[in-house]
């Protein structure tokens, strides 16, 4: 099973690596990391999307806590949540191709930066089912450069993660 | 008061009432060396390698419930350390380890003893911390001890840039410390207790199964109150002997890969496993697939994430077991009329039987020594009231099976990671604490020459440690699985030209004695303690070929145990 779970960790140096250091040392899945400062300065919120059975996602959050420096964390799963993940990709399209490009962009509601007469920047912000959806409707064209941010989420009940 | 880092360091040290710091310096950790010459409230113990700096610290640490204080430097001098912090770290010693970094504007450029000590000590340590100013140099010292000391202890490392040891600042020891994100679950739950002592109350074939935490959390009188109320059988794992006395009817030996026969069998039939401060390690369990078939688990740690992580619990309390014994005790008392002894009779008998057995028996001829008889002969000699510390192997197995401990804090030994060269350093650390006790190393010739070098340390600090090296010319468990699993195919095992130990003690300053006849061992030890102001080394020549019984072979269960061919005698 699939799970996000948001940690809100002390914002210093080396937490990031006490969490990832966890997940190698013990063998658990990382599907993707995000963190970044939250609104309070000394916080940081962690976005991981892991996989494993109930038993394992509760070894990870047991672990998770037992790091000092782990304030809160939540399996935003396992209630309604929003997941969010941007991707940005370069792709190559010629002018016959453009207008196809340019109809995907419209259906999945991406913008479209042109780089180039060749070349464009497709940008789209979604679940990453909608990322793979989209990034499937232009495999006929050229990707020069991917890259995607991972998820990142909220739970949509009104239970707040906080310290 | 204004002072530098360094003085800052050692005064926090004295704050927090420690009396000796086990370390060894080097060019990072010079400023506060200076500052240890400056003052005499804390002991300076100068150890010859840092990894016996961190087995003394910690051997001092499962003596008293103390922490252990270690100071190293940087590069090489924490690298070293690294062995000790991790044997500590398996075992939740409370430790604190100050490392000496290169200064704050070399960081990262490869400077000269430099290395991330941070990153490198991060899977072995509950937390660590690099100072970045000397004003907070105090407050983390006092978060250290904190941490290393509650909830389930553990080692902290505090990684100081020399040139903060020079900066000065204002000393003030914080007196309370807050930190948000840590907050050790503490008491159990009143519904908890109920439901769980309900069970207890119905059980037809029941088990206590004790571990550390009952060591760690000072618990020992209260188990004794609770298992004796109950009539239950009692086992203890590796690291929890002592909690219940050796010679007690109601204590079936030590259970897992070594274990008795009895307290294996009782696991594997038992209806109700009551699991206190352990955490079900794979010496214990055996295979998982065969792990007690009927069993309920009643489970009580302080850390949540032993529960349910090898085997899961049906009952689960995560609190301080000292806590939850009490509140157990009580309301058992409580329902006291509801206590039926007849419910476990037929439990008791079937247990008998298997205790008849006498799974641990072994055979002394007249010609060449059993380790184990030396055991048993410590024993006596020392009216089982020493403080006795092992290496890993063999000789391990032997102390932990016969030497019979009426108390906890006397066994020390490397139950979690097995380090060997842990014994001789760990004794040292007993030693300061216990200035007037019998302390006794039992060791084999494989291990004690990972640490020997200690053996300066005890001359130079009068330390009259008694070191029993079992030897059998045999790195014996290694050799004892290349018999059972490798056709006898002894690759590496055999350990030639070994020193002469006896004239390597003297070379040391000590005595050396070397012992070859059974009819010899039990006046050698004998004259060994009475010299209570040296340190004596007695090298015992064993059997070369003896094996470690019973034991539950790798994948096998409780009931599938080797017992040792034939009988005895």
């Amino acid at each position: 099973m699939r799970h996000i779970i948001s940690v809100l960790l002390e914002n210093e140096p080396g937490a990031l690596s006490r969490v990832s250091g966890l997940f190698s040392a013990r063998g658990y899945n990382i599907e993707s990391l995000t963190v970044a400062p939250t609104n309070d300065p000394t916080l940081s919120r962690m976005t991981i999307v892991t996989i494993g059975d109930d038993r394992k996602i509760d070894q990870i959050e047991k672990q998770l806590n037992k790091l000092v420096d782990v304030a809160a964390l939540q399996d935003i799963t396992l209630g309604g949540h929003l997941e969010r993940e941007v991707v940005l990709a370069k792709v190559l399209a010629n002018e016959s191709q453009k207008p196809q490009l340019e109809r995907v962009a419209e259906s999945f509601n991406a913008s479209l930066v042109a780089v180039s007469d060749t070349q464009f920047i497709i940008e789209m912000s979604g679940s990453s089912e909608k990322i793979d959806e989209l990034l499937n409707s232009i495999k006929t064209l050229t990707v020069l450069e991917l890259a995607r941010s991972g998820v990142t989420g909220l739970s949509s009940g009104e239970t707040v993660l906080k310290v | 008061m204004q002072l530098t880092g360094a003085d800052i360091v050692v005064k926090s040290l004295k704050e927090e009432g420690v009396e000796h710091v086990f370390g060894y310096p080097g060019g990072a950790a010079l400023h506060i060396y200076d500052a240890f010459h400056r003052q005499d409230d804390v002991e300076h113990v100068l150890v010859r390698h840092e990894q016996g700096a961190t087995h003394a610290a910690d051997g001092y640490a499962r003596s008293t419930g103390l922490p252990g204080v270690v100071l190293v430097t940087s590069g090489p001098g924490i690298t070293n350390a690294i062995t000790g912090i991790a044997t500590a770290y398996m075992d939740s010693i409370p430790m604190v380890v100050l490392s000496g970094q290169v200064m704050k504007p070399l960081i990262g450029y490869d400077a000269f003893q430099e290395i991330d000590a941070v990153g490198i000590s991060r899977p072995c340590v509950k937390h660590n911390f690099l100072i970045q100013n000397v004003e907070d140099i105090a407050a983390t010292i006092k978060k250290a001890f904190h941490i290393a000391t509650t909830g389930r202890p553990g080692p902290v490392l505090i990684d100081i840039p020399k040139d903060i040891t020079a900066d000065v600042a204002e000393f003030v020891y914080p007196k309370k410390v807050e930190i948000r994100s840590y907050a050790p679950p503490m008491r159990s739950q009143a519904s908890d207790i109920v439901g769980a002592v309900e069970a207890i109350l119905n059980a037809k074939r029941p088990i206590v199964y004790t571990g550390g935490g009952i060591v760690l959390a000072k618990a020992q009188e209260e188990l004794r109150t609770f298992v004796k109320q109950l009539g239950f059988p009692c086992t203890n794992t590796l690291m929890g002997l002592g909690a219940y006395p050796h010679d007690d009817h109601q204590f079936i030996g030590m259970l897992g890969m070594h274990g008795t026969y009895e307290a294996n069998m009782a696991m594997h039939d038992a209806d109700l496993i009551i699991a206190l401060g352990a955490r079900f390690d794979d010496r214990i369990t055996g295979t998982l697939d065969g792990f007690a078939p009927d069993a309920k688990i009643l489970h009580v740690d302080i850390d949540p994430s032993v529960i349910d992580k090898n085997i899961k619990a049906d009952i689960a309390i995560v609190a301080d077991v000292k806590e939850v014994l009490n509140a157990f005790n009580s309301e058992i008392s409580r329902r006291h009329k509801d206590l039926n002894p007849t419910l476990i009779e037929a439990w008791w008998e079937t247990i008998q039987g298997w205790r008849a057995l006498n799974s641990f028996w072994y055979d002394q001829n007249d010609t060449v020594i059993k380790p184990q008889f030396v055991v048993q002969k410590l024993h006596e000699a020392t009216n089982g009231e020493a403080y006795v510390t092992s290496d890993v192997g063999q000789h391990q197995m032997y102390a932990a099976q016969f030497y019979g401990f009426s108390d906890t804090h006397k066994w020390i030994n490397s139950g979690g990671l097995g380090t060997m060269g842990f014994g001789l350093p760990a004794a040292m650390g007993v030693k300061f604490a216990h200035r007037d006790a019998d302390v006794a190393c039992i060791t084999g010739e494989g291990s004690i020459q990972m640490c020997i070098q200690e053996l300066a340390t005890c001359k130079q600090y009068d330390l009259p440690v008694k070191v029993i090296n079992l030897n059998n010319r045999y790195l014996g468990m290694v050799r004892q699985w290349q018999e059972f699993s490798y056709e006898k195919r002894y690759s590496n095992s055999y350990m030639d030209s070994l020193p002469d130990f006896v004239a390597l003690a003297e070379a040391y300053g000590h005595v050396g004695m070397q012992i070859t006849k059974p009819s010899d061992v039990e006046g050698a030890l004998r004259e060994a303690f009475a010299m209570k102001d040296r340190l004596v080394f007695m090298d015992f020549i064993t059997d070369q070929k003896e094996n470690v019984y019973p034991m539950i072979e790798s994948g096998k269960s409780h009931n599938e145990m080797r017992l040792r061919p034939g009988k005895p005698s």
